[in-house]
């Protein structure tokens, strides 16, 4: 290197240049399918630009479909969100490196990815008609409570995860200064443990909501397209909500969702960059 | 304000088999600063946190203004305590935090405000009032933590390592701070500490602790100069480790005559400790050896001298006295007749 | 005067109760439909008596499709996923750590979106790439993978970056670099040891993501387990043998998450007596 020179870019102003692998990455295998898929949704069968697609979002099959599936997604993300914290706290409470919170960690990682299929079945054989354990529950085909329980089924272990390193982060110290101050447990989770965690909380519901939405639109498109043997009475009675007609429907739909996730992870992001501060 | 007598008596307390505190006696008195003093896992910040109620004694009394608080819960004992680190409120405001346990009392907030900004005056932190504790240096936190706890007015003041996170001259000034302040305020205040020096600066006594009992308390001159024991001796101060011959009240090392602190030691060898300003150099002392370091300490200097077979001993001596002793020249030393104890 | 003895002791007792009821509760909640499934696996073939035969076939049952393949599909699946993600997640999160910190909300935020993107969404838009990676590079289900380290990305950035927290990369990387360390070693020798809890906890994630997969696999018309398990159900009166294959592969995730969270030091958390105030 010859002295004296300066190099025309300085190598900070290039060091963001390390995460192209990973962003080529992503862009190619996350970024431009959503992308194929938005620009899909307002293509034309004949070439051309038809933004008129866009108008049966506000149809009333996939209008019902928007609100159901939110109706049901925040009613899951809300209870979720509460025994998921409520379970965090009762682990980050006990010994960090004992056997309860190991199981209780690994037994989230698990079930949180614990998807469909076999889910369904599980559900269904434990509280459904033919259940062996005898726990048959008529309400169990009813909508929302039936699907909804299975959604709090996988809704609670992602809590967990998500929701575990801000009660983990919440300072002994803080605790017992409280205390030596003259508060009350109460007063404790009312001036300084509820403000600190609630933004991570409402972050949390955020994200098992959009979670929840996208688990949605799955079990719907399955039962369009395929017919199960075990849970045709949940399918059916989900399927009559959406008429999936053309692949230009389902894009359009999938535009809508990708609206509505944008929303939440932008609410979601500012949520975060408070809870990161606090409790790093 | 001013301050009221705490007493601690015969407390014990253990976590499994160990037993952190093993019937431990200590008076405050009213307005006094005492240091506990001693190396990790001697019990300190247990007797701390026992005198604060954030842990149960599994014995003994705590009296605190002639009442017994043995089993009032931590938030009604009405004590400030200030922790090593990290115990500022994130979310609020410095002088929220500084309000907050007024707060707790249910005291109006011109009131809760006007007391706060009296507080963070007393330690000089006004300015930062609107700011975060993320603003805030490791030093500033801990003058607001000081604020906040002493904005409720309480009996007692609990420092627990107070100065150990922070940098060596903040270390320093945030010291002397705090006793200047702990004397205008008056309350009687027990501060824990590992760091000696930090101890004998402030403290109107010290107590030094070792496995769970006080070893010995009495003034920072005390400790320093006439320690009890041989484990205070070491743990305070730099002590030379030297071999003598005991005879009849008195040791010889390596020439030098020396009483004993303890008269009834037992005749033959022993290890006497014996403190670095003892040592001096005299032109006719018996120990003889080769100075192969010299510390530079400010107005004195520490000068290592090499008695052969590999036996070292430091002394102590004035800088202006240091400077004709380079490393590599011989030096005759003697040690000061003040009573000795042994290891 | 009555004796309040032991007030920490009174609170830890109630804790302790709280916690034990929540313990329980949830337990069961959620081991239910599992210990269903479990059951249905060893039912007999008359009713009321038991047998281990369902398990038994998961190795032969013959199909179509074979079980044991989708199996095998489905776990190198998981190792190559794993793998991939780890080479191209960890000198990110490092480099970002290091030397752009400005990037780091992009990156958590990219990192979350395939939580959020529906599968539907993403598979309509994945069938054109996959086509060509159908024509260009192989036939195999193992091109999975591509996808399935995105669906991971969620789960295991989380867990690197907590991995990451406690490591004060900074210093380490400076050290080594004036050691005469090259930025691979900074990061496969100095930094990848010290985060080896968070890295095992990624790895794990992933697995569990990768045995647990239907959707994509399914509409992109790949075989892997899940998908195998859906067409044993469609095609045959044996459900014992569905059950006892969906329950084999909960139980080895989690056996196999609860093994590594042993091995590995605990990352400590420097800060001084921070475990959750009770």
């Amino acid at each position: 290197m010859q002295a004296g020179r300066r190099p025309l870019v300085s190598r900070s102003q290039l060091a963001w240049t390390g995460t192209l692998p990973f962003l080529g990455y992503v862009g190619v295998f996350l970024l431009l399918p959503t992308g194929i898929v938005l620009w899909d949704a307002v293509q034309s069968s004949s070439g051309g630009f038809d933004f008129g697609a866009i108008s049966t979002l506000w149809s009333s099959s996939t209008g019902s479909f928007f609100v159901n599936s939110a109706e049901l997604s925040a009613i899951t993300s809300v209870i979720g969100a509460l025994l998921g914290a409520v379970l965090a706290y009762a682990v980050a409470s006990g010994n960090p490196d004992g056997l309860i919170r190991r199981l209780y960690l690994a037994g989230s990682g698990v079930l949180a990815q614990f998807g469909g299929v076999t889910l369904a079945f599980a559900f269904l054989i434990t509280i459904g008609p033919t259940s062996g354990l005898l726990l048959h529950a008529g309400w169990f085909y009813d909508f929302p409570q039936g699907i909804g329980l299975i959604y709090i089924y996988f809704q609670i272990p992602l809590m967990v995860l998500v929701f575990l390193p801000a009660v983990d982060g919440l300072k002994a110290q803080w605790r017992e200064a409280t205390e030596t101050l003259g508060g009350s447990a109460w007063q404790f989770w009312r001036y300084v443990g509820g403000p600190l965690l609630a933004p991570a909380f409402l972050g949390a519901i955020l994200l098992l909501f959009a979670n929840a939405l996208s688990a949605y639109a799955t079990i719907v498109a399955w039962e369009n397209q395929i017919s199960y043997v075990v849970p045709q009475q949940i399918g059916t009675a989900l399927s009559s909500e959406v008429g999936l007609s053309s692949v230009n429907q389902a894009d359009v739909l999938a535009l809508g969702m990708i609206v509505l996730v944008a929303i939440v992870m932008t609410g979601y992001t500012l949520l975060q960059r408070r809870t990161t501060r606090w409790l790093r | 304000m001013t301050g009221v007598e705490v007493s601690l008596r015969g407390l014990h307390r253990r976590y499994g088999h160990v037993m952190a505190l093993d019937g431990l006696d200590l008076t405050l008195a009213p307005g006094e600063l005492v240091a506990l003093l001693g190396p990790s896992g001697c019990g300190k910040t247990t007797t701390l946190r026992l005198l604060a109620g954030l842990e149960d004694a599994d014995g003994g009394q705590v009296t605190v203004d002639g009442a017994d608080i043995t089993h009032v819960p931590s938030n009604k004992r009405d004590m400030g305590m200030v922790f090593q680190a990290y115990s500022l409120f994130p979310h609020m405001t410095v002088r929220d935090n500084v309000a907050f346990g007024l707060k707790l009392r249910r005291q109006g907030r011109t009131e809760r405000e006007r007391r706060a900004m009296e507080m963070l005056e007393l330690v000089g932190l006004t300015a930062q009032a609107g700011r975060y504790a993320h603003q805030l240096s490791g030093g500033q936190q801990q003058r607001v933590a000081l604020a906040r706890a002493l904005a409720i007015s309480p009996k007692v003041l609990l420092l627990d390592e107070p100065l150990s996170a922070l940098d060596a001259k903040v270390r320093a000034q945030l010291r002397d701070e705090i006793r200047r302040i702990q004397l205008e305020v008056g309350t009687t205040t027990l501060f824990v500490t590992h760091d000696q020096e930090e101890a004998l600066a402030i403290a109107d006594r010290v107590g030094v602790m070792r496995d769970g009992r006080i070893e010995q308390l009495g003034t920072p001159t005390d400790i320093y100069s006439r320690p009890a024991t041989s484990f205070v001796a070491e743990f305070v101060g730099l002590t030379n480790r030297l071999t003598g011959t005991v005879t009849s009240g008195s040791v010889n090392v390596r020439g030098c005559v020396l009483p004993l602190a303890d008269p009834a030691t037992p005749d033959g060898q022993a290890t006497v400790l014996v403190r670095p300003e003892a040592v001096t150099v005299s032109q006719s002392g018996p120990i003889t050896g080769t100075v192969i370091a010299v510390t530079f300490l400010g107005a004195s200097s520490r000068i290592t001298v090499d008695l052969g077979d590999a036996i070292t001993v430091l002394a102590q001596l004035p800088t202006s006295d240091a400077t004709a002793l380079p490393a590599g020249s011989a030096v005759a030393l003697t040690i000061r007749p003040d009573p000795v104890l042994i290891a | 005067m009555a004796a309040v003895r032991g007030l920490h002791a009174r609170r830890q007792r109630r804790l302790n109760g709280f916690r034990y009821v929540v313990f329980t509760v949830f337990g069961l909640f959620f081991l239910l439909p599992l210990l269903a499934m479990l059951r249905f696996s060893l039912e007999g073939s008359t009713g009321g008596s038991w047998s281990l035969s369902a398990w038994g076939q998961i190795a032969s049952y013959a199909g179509p499709p074979p079980l044991l393949s989708g199996v095998e599909i489905t776990l190198e699946l998981a190792v190559i996923t794993c793998v991939v993600m780890l080479v191209l997640l960890v000198p990110t999160v490092i480099w970002v750590r290091l030397r752009v910190r400005w990037m780091t909300r992009l990156i958590e935020a990219l990192c979350l979106l395939p939580l959020t993107i529906p599968a539907i969404v993403l598979v309509v838009g994945l069938a054109p790439i996959y086509r060509v990676i159908r024509q260009q590079f192989s036939l195999s289900a193992l091109q999975l993978f591509w996808v399935y380290v995105i669906l991971a990305l969620p789960y295991a950035y989380r867990a690197l970056a907590a991995g990451l927290e406690g490591v004060d990369v900074k210093t380490l990387s400076e050290a080594a670099r004036s050691l005469g360390a090259n930025w691979f070693t900074v990061i496969w020798r100095v930094i990848v040891p010290n985060m080896r809890q968070g890295v095992l906890n990624a790895m794990l994630l992933t697995g569990a993501l990768v045995l647990g997969e239907f959707t994509i696999a399914y509409l992109l018309l790949y075989t892997n387990l899940q998908v195998t398990l859906f067409a044993v159900s469609r095609g045959t009166p044996n459900a014992g043998v569905l059950f006892s294959t969906a329950s084999a592969a909960l139980l080895f995730a989690f056996v196999l998450l609860l093994i590594l969270s042993y091995v590995g030091r605990r990352s400590g958390r420097q800060s001084e007596r921070s475990k959750v105030s009770k």
